[in-house]
C-alpha cells in the first residue's frame, strides 16, 4: 500500500491491521508522535489524516491507504516554527513535554476547522487529549493566541 | 543538608557524550541518525585543554560551557533552572552553554530526581562551580593583562580590563585558565543578588523546540540500530507466578522473534521485576499481539487474597486500636476528658497511581561486552544498582543515560522496567526497547498507599482547640524494602503529621499497623497528600463547628510566630533531609502564604448560593503553600471548578515560571486525585487499566490558576510537590461552603450525585 506521511511518499506492505502509531515510531523511526494508552483514550499520539485529527493508535495501516498522513515533525517549515507551536514556546505551555506533540495535532486540527474558537468550542475540541502534568490553561491560552492572531 | 564538599578538578566525564546544542531561538534539525551514543569519547577530543573545576562544569577551548546536568528533567524544570545558575555565576552567554544530559556517576553525588530536592541540594554546589571557573578565568587574564584580578570584570562571556576599557572572549583565557589551580570554597566570590540575570527571572525551557517539534527524545523515543521491542505479561499479583503460557502461539505472530522468561520476583518487591513473560519482535505492535497470543496464566501467591474493601475495614480497627506514638506532647487524654466539647472526623484516601503520559520504558545494549541503558529513570545510580546483579557487573561498569521523561511523579525512581531491558538485551545479544502498555502501568505500579485518619480535638468552650489527636493507619513504602515493615515510618509521619504547626498545649500523633499486600512507593508529596487532606479538612470542620471563618481559625491554631522542632515534643523529624537551621518550620512563613492566598481568592467575600471557596495551607518539601478552591455545585450535584489561588513561599524561586508552572500543575494533579483518583484491588490484582477506568483531570475540569510567588532571602526549598498537599482538602472545603457537604472519603466521584 501507498500513503504519504509529511509529504514523502511511502509504502507499506506489513500487518493490515497494525496502528499507524506503530508504523510511525517503530518502522518509520518518527517518535515524535507518542504512546500514551493505546486505547484513544489520552490523545498522545494525534496526527493528521487527510486533514483531520485522528488517534493514530487506533488507526490501522489499512485506512491510511492512499491518505495524506501529517505529523508534529511535519508542522514547522524548516527551521521556522508553525504559528501554533510558536505560540506553544511564547506561552510556555509544556512541562515533561511528552502530550504537547498530540496536543498541538489536535489543536491545529481544531484551529483549521474554526480559526477563532471561543473557550467552549476549545475545550470540546481538546478535551480527548490529557496532560497530566496540568498545562491546560496555558494550552488554551496559546490556542487563543493562535486565534487573535487569524 | 547534603552538599558536595569536595569539587575535583580532574574529575571531568571522559563517558559523557555530547549532544546536539538546544539553544533557544535555533531549531534543532530532525535527527533520522541514531540520537544517543554509547560511551563516546568526543568530549574528551573536545576538551583537550579544556577548563574543568567541578564535575558539573567544564569550559572548551572555543569557550563552549557544557553543564553536566546530573538530575533528569521530567517536567519540573530543574534541566533548565541547574543550568541558570551556573551561567549566572559565570556570567556565560546563554547561547553558548552546550547540556549534557544526565548519566549515573557517583562523582555527581546524588542523582536521584524526586523530594524536590534538585535545586535545594544542588544550587550551592553549582553556585560554586559557576564562581570558581570566573574567578580562573578573572585570573588568567590578569595575568595576561598585567592587572590585579578585580581590575578584571565579567560580562556575557567576555573579560573586561577595567583600566582600558578593552575586553576579550572566554575563549581566549581557556587555556591558561585550565593550569590555575581551582579556587578553594572559602575564596570564592559569588555575585551580588543584585548583579543576577538569570537566577530569579523567567527563562524558557532547554528543550522547548525539540519538544514543540517534535524531536525531542523521550525514554519511549530510543533508537539503536538493530533495535528490537520487547512488550511483557506480568503476574498480576505481586509475588505471583506464571503457571502457564501458549509460546507456540506467540511464536506464530508474525515480526515475533522469541519468548522469554523473566526471574520470578522475590521479596522484598525492591525495584526488582515483577517476572511474568517477554515477547520481542520487530516492533511495538507484534510484541504486543504476542503477548495476547500467549495466553498467559498465573497464580496468586501470598498477595492472592488482598482485598482493599476488606483492607480498609482493617485499616479503621488499627486506627481505633491505636499504636506507635510519634509525638506526644501534654496529656491529650486527661485534656479531651475534661474539654467543653469535643469534635471527631474519619477520612480516607485509597491508593492512588502515578499514571505519567509517558508509560516506562527502557532500551538496553551490549557494545564491547559494555552494557548501555538509555531510559527515561529518575535515578541513574539507581538503574545501575539495581541492574547490576542480574547481569553480575559492576554497577559501575553499566553505563545509564536518563532520556527526558515523560511525566514521573515518583514512579520512574523505580527502575524495574530497565532490569527488563538489560535481561532481553543480554538474552537476545541485540538492543531491545521494552515498551509498557498502559495497562502495565497503571496494574503494574508503585502505588501511593491507602489510608484510614481518625482526627479527634478536645474544644474550649469557643471552640478552639485544647488538644489535637490524629490516629493514622496506612501500609508504609518500608514494605516494598523490608517484609517485615508494619506501618507508617517516622519518615512518613514526619511528612505532615508530627510537623504540624499548631500552637495546641495538647498533642497527639498515633499510627497504627498496616501491612503492605502491593508495592507501595512515593508518588508526588507522598503522605503529605493524605496527611494534609485530613488536617486540613479538620480545620475546616472545626472552623465552622466554631463558628469562625477558616482563615481566621488557621492563623489561632498557628499561633505566635516561632520555629517550630518536632524534637521538643519527642518527635524524630527528619525536615526532607535539612536541618532545621537552615529551613525552619517557620510560622510567620506559613500564615504569610495563607493570608496571601486568602487575599488572592478575596476569601471572605460571601459567594452567590450553589459557589463556594475553600481553603487550606501546608508546609512540605522545606517549601509552604496556600491554596484557595472555588467550585459551583449544580442542583443535581455536579462539580465545577471555577478558580484556583496558590501562594508559594519556596525561598529563592530560580526560574520563576517554572515554580509557577509547578503551582498550577499541582493544582491539577491534586483535582485529579481529590475528583477521580482510586486504585482497587481485587484477589490481588488491581481492578484499573486505563484513562477510562483511572480518571485524571481532563481540560474541561480544570480552573484558571493565579499564582503568586513570596518574595524571599531564603535558600531555594522544594517545588515540584509541595503545590499538591493543601488543593485536595481547600477542594472539599469549597465543596462544604457551596453545598453543606463535607467529603470525607476520597475521591469525590459520584458523592453529591446520589
Amino acid at each position: 500500500m501507498k500513503f504519504q506521511v509529511n509529504d514523502r511518499a511511502v509504502e507499506f506492505d506489513g500487518d493490515n491491521e497494525m496502528p499507524l502509531l506503530w508504523y510511525l515510531r517503530d518502522i518509520e523511526g518518527m517518535t515524535g508522535t507518542k504512546f500514551g494508552c493505546g486505547a484513544g483514550l489520552c490523545g498522545a499520539c494525534t496526527v493528521h489524516v487527510d486533514g483531520i485529527a485522528v488517534r493514530s493508535c487506533q488507526t490501522p495501516m489499512e485506512d491510511v491507504e492512499g491518505a495524506k498522513v501529517k505529523t508534529i515533525e511535519g508542522m514547522a517549515d524548516g527551521d521556522t516554527l508553525s504559528a501554533l507551536q510558536q505560540a506553544w514556546s511564547d506561552n510556555d505551555v509544556p512541562q515533561c513535554g511528552y502530550c504537547q506533540a498530540g496536543q498541538i495535532m489536535q489543536a491545529a486540527a481544531l484551529l483549521s476547522e474554526n480559526p477563532n474558537p471561543n473557550d467552549q468550542e476549545i475545550e470540546e475540541a481538546m478535551w480527548g487529549n490529557i496532560c497530566r502534568c496540568g498545562t491546560y490553561q496555558r494550552i488554551k491560552n496559546a490556542i487563543r493566541q493562535v486565534a487573535k492572531e487569524a | 543538608m547534603t552538599k558536595i564538599e569536595n569539587v575535583s578538578n580532574d574529575n571531568f566525564s571522559r563517558r559523557g557524550f555530547l549532544r546536539g546544542m538546544v539553544a533557544t531561538g535555533s531549531l534543532v534539525v530532525a535527527a533520522n541518525i541514531i540520537p544517543f551514543g554509547p560511551m563516546s569519547e568526543v568530549i574528551a577530543e573536545h576538551h583537550k585543554g579544556g577548563l574543568k573545576n567541578s564535575a558539573y562544569l567544564s569550559i572548551s577551548p572555543d569557550g563552549t560551557v557544557n553543564i553536566f546536568i546530573h538530575r533528569v528533567e521530567m517536567g519540573q524544570g530543574s534541566r533548565t533552572g541547574l543550568p541558570m545558575i551556573i551561567a549566572d555565576e559565570l556570567d556565560a552567554d546563554w547561547e553558548r552553554l552546550n547540556f549534557v544530559p544526565a548519566f549515573g556517576d557517583k562523582k555527581f553525588g546524588d542523582q536521584n530526581t524526586d523530594g524536590s530536592t534538585s535545586i535545594r541540594r544542588f544550587y550551592d554546589a553549582f553556585r560554586r562551580a559557576g564562581a570558581g571557573a570566573r574567578m580562573m578565568l578573572q585570573e588568567a587574564a590578569a595575568n595576561s593583562w598585567n592587572i590585579s584580578v578585580d581590575q578584571v570584570g565579567v560580562e556575557n562571556h567576555r573579560l573586561i580590563n577595567k583600566a582600558t576599557g578593552a575586553s576579550s572572549d572566554f575563549s581566549e583565557f581557556v587555556e591558561a585558565a585550565s593550569k590555575l589551580n581551582a579556587p578553594s570554597d572559602d575564596a570564592l566570590k559569588f555575585k551580588s543578588r543584585a548583579d543576577w540575570k538569570y537566577v530569579g527571572k523567567p527563562k524558557k525551557i532547554i528543550d522547548m523546540d525539540g519538544i514543540v517539534t517534535g524531536t525531542a527524545d523521550f525514554g519511549q523515543d530510543i533508537k539503536r540500530e538493530g533495535m528490537l521491542f520487547a512488550v511483557a505479561t506480568r503476574p498480576p499479583v505481586v509475588g505471583g507466578k506464571i503457571t502457564s503460557y501458549d509460546k507456540a502461539a506467540a511464536m506464530a505472530v508474525s515480526g515475533v522473534l522469541d519468548v522469554v522468561e523473566m526471574p520470578v520476583l522475590e521479596f522484598p518487591a525492591l525495584f526488582k521485576p515483577l517476572g511474568g513473560v517477554a515477547v520481542v519482535a520487530t516492533n511495538t505492535w507484534a510484541a504486543k499481539k504476542g503477548v495476547e497470543a500467549l495466553n498467559a496464566q498465573f497464580d496468586g501467591g501470598v498477595n492472592g487474597g488482598y482485598d482493599t474493601t476488606v483492607y480498609e475495614k482493617e485499616l479503621w480497627q488499627s486506627v481505633k486500636k491505636g499504636g506507635t506514638n510519634h509525638l506526644n506532647r501534654g496529656d491529650v487524654d486527661k485534656s479531651i476528658s475534661e474539654a467543653a466539647s469535643t469534635f471527631e472526623a474519619d477520612y480516607f484516601v485509597p491508593h492512588l497511581a502515578h499514571a505519567p503520559m509517558e508509560p516506562m520504558s527502557a532500551t538496553a545494549e551490549w557494545i564491547d561486552g559494555k552494557l548501555n541503558i538509555w531510559t527515561s529513570c529518575q535515578d541513574p545510580q539507581s538503574v545501575q544498582n539495581t541492574v547490576a546483579p542480574f547481569v553480575q557487573q559492576k554497577p559501575e561498569d553499566i553505563y545509564v543515560e536518563a532520556a527526558l521523561l515523560g511525566g514521573a511523579f515518583g514512579r520512574k525512581s523505580k527502575p524495574d522496567f530497565a532490569v527488563e531491558a538489560a535481561l532481553l538485551a543480554t538474552h537476545m545479544k541485540k538492543p531491545v526497547k521494552v515498551v509498557w502498555m498502559r495497562e502495565d502501568d497503571i496494574k503494574h505500579g508503585y502505588y501511593h498507599t491507602i489510608t484510614a485518619q481518625s482526627v479527634k480535638a478536645g474544644l474550649d468552650e469557643n471552640g478552639r482547640v485544647t488538644a489535637w489527636h490524629h490516629k493514622t493507619a496506612y501500609p508504609s513504602i518500608g514494605g516494598t524494602f523490608d517484609t517485615a515493615s508494619a506501618g507508617p515510618g517516622g519518615f512518613e509521619m514526619g511528612l505532615g503529621l508530627v510537623d504540624m504547626p499548631f500552637e495546641v498545649e495538647n498533642l497527639r500523633v498515633e499510627a497504627g499497623e498496616a501491612k503492605q499486600q502491593v508495592r507501595i512507593g512515593w508518588m508526588r508529596s507522598v503522605a503529605n497528600i493524605q496527611q494534609a487532606f485530613a488536617l486540613g479538612s479538620f480545620v475546616d470542620e472545626l472552623a465552622h463547628n466554631a463558628g469562625v471563618n477558616t482563615v481566621d481559625y488557621w492563623m489561632g491554631l498557628i499561633g505566635s510566630d516561632r520555629k517550630v522542632n518536632p524534637a521538643d515534643d519527642g518527635a524524630q523529624y527528619g525536615n526532607y533531609g535539612q536541618t532545621l537551621d537552615d529551613f525552619p518550620i517557620d510560622t510567620a512563613r506559613l500564615k504569610a502564604v495563607l493570608a496571601k492566598v486568602a487575599d488572592m481568592s478575596d476569601f471572605k467575600r460571601e459567594r452567590p448560593k450553589g459557589r463556594g471557596v475553600g481553603i487550606s495551607v501546608h508546609r512540605s518539601f522545606v517549601s509552604y503553600v496556600a491554596s484557595a478552591v472555588e467550585i459551583e455545585v449544580s442542583d443535581s450535584g455536579d462539580v465545577k471548578v471555577v478558580d484556583a489561588w496558590m501562594a508559594v513561599d519556596c525561598g529563592l524561586a530560580v526560574n520563576p515560571d517554572r515554580v509557577k508552572a509547578q503551582m498550577e500543575g499541582a493544582v491539577v494533579f491534586g483535582l485529579s486525585l481529590a475528583m477521580h483518583g482510586e486504585i482497587t484491588a481485587q484477589n490481588g490484582a488491581i481492578v484499573q487499566g486505563n484513562f477510562d477506568d483511572y480518571l485524571v483531570c481532563r481540560i474541561d475540569e480544570v480552573p484558571n490558576v493565579e499564582v503568586a510567588i513570596m518574595e524571599s532571602d531564603g535558600p531555594p526549598g522544594g517545588v515540584g510537590e509541595p503545590g499538591v498537599p493543601p488543593v485536595a482538602p481547600a477542594f472539599v472545603n469549597a465543596i462544604f461552603a457551596a453545598s453543606g457537604k463535607r467529603i470525607r472519603r476520597l475521591p469525590l466521584a459520584n458523592q453529591l450525585n446520589t
